[in-house]
């Protein structure tokens, strides 16, 4: 049986084809969801791709958060399906209180489009089941508001409770302020929520899932997904 | 207190400007809304939970309001 993907889409998502192109080299199918229904259409895990949705107008992810999808998502979320954020996805995520932090504006003032190397700091999730703990991923960003914060409070649960998914780190797996695009606290780029099933991250994997795209490592994110699909009760 | 580059950059420029008394700057928004309501309590309280449900993002922002008559209304 093929997994089935959502792919949700907001007035001014720009990565959702990526997405559904991506899925598709997995094997699995891929199914636009559109923002104004209240309907997942059976889908098992649900990507929030990345964009501008609502045109970020207010800040990225507020106006979003509040489409009749995201009621369905969260009522996913809560029955333990799985969810991935990415950019803007991780934006309304955290927007919704799905996730905790927030992302604010890159350090540099600039709009980031590289590549980057992240390390795995857990397995703890079906999207990294697949990976090693350590294992490094070269995911490009592209993105002007992807400076994770989170009180201190906060940030100090995160690590306790393993729920840093993955750091900006050099080619060799070094944390460094040189590594970091955006400047995100402790080189953050994803975490996940309490159980595991929904995880916010600012890289794309679905843009490097082939060779020719120069690096193919987003694509295991995906197979994981699916290897690990959690058994949904009701 | 929650990094801002924009401010950062803002003072920078005073500086700049021959502005050196400046010691921090911070950049945020200012939004101007229109409503109605039976009275100021209640026009307050609606106002407020506005703030708190969608116009700031408690983790990074804090608000404040006034409320002011509309000229002419």
């Amino acid at each position: 049986m093929s997994a089935r993907f959502g792919v949700a889409v907001f007035p001014g998502t720009w990565s959702d084809r990526d997405c559904v192109h991506a899925v598709g080299l997995t094997g699995a199918e891929a199914v636009p969801l559109w923002h104004a229904d209240r309907d997942l259409k059976g889908c098992e895990v649900v990507i929030l791709p990345g964009g501008f949705a609502y045109g970020d107008y207010l800040r990225a992810g507020a106006i979003a958060r509040f489409a009749p999808l995201m009621e369905a998502v969260r009522e996913h979320a809560q029955a333990g399906g799985l969810v991935l954020g990415i950019c803007n996805g991780f934006q309304i995520l955290c927007e919704a209180g799905m996730l905790p932090g927030a992302l604010l504006r890159n350090s540099s003032l600039q709009f980031r489009c590289q590549p980057t190397w992240l390390r795995v700091e857990t397995t703890a999730t079906p999207f990294l089941a697949s990976c090693q703990p350590g294992e490094l991923l070269q995911l490009p960003v592209s993105h002007g508001e992807g400076r994770f914060y989170a009180d201190p409070k906060t940030l100090a649960r995160l690590n306790d409770e393993g729920r840093v998914a993955f750091r900006y780190t050099d080619q060799g797996g070094g944390l460094s302020a040189e590594a970091n695009p955006n400047g995100s606290l402790e080189n953050i780029a994803g975490i996940l929520n309490e159980q595991g099933n929904v995880m916010g991250m600012m890289p794309h994997p679905e843009r490097a899932c082939e060779q020719l795209l120069g690096s193919d490592h987003g694509l295991q994110l995906f197979c994981s997904a699916i290897q690990h699909l959690p058994l949904l009760t009701g | 207190m929650v990094n801002d580059p924009q401010g950062l950059v803002v003072k920078d420029a005073l500086h700049a400007l021959g502005y050196p008394e400046v010691a921090g700057a911070r950049v945020g928004k200012f939004i101007s809304l229109e409503l109605a309501g039976p009275d100021l309590d209640a026009v307050r309280a609606r106002v407020d939970e506005m703030c708190r449900r969608l116009l700031c993002n408690g983790v990074i922002e804090e608000y404040r309001f006034e409320l002011r008559p509309v000229p002419g209304a």
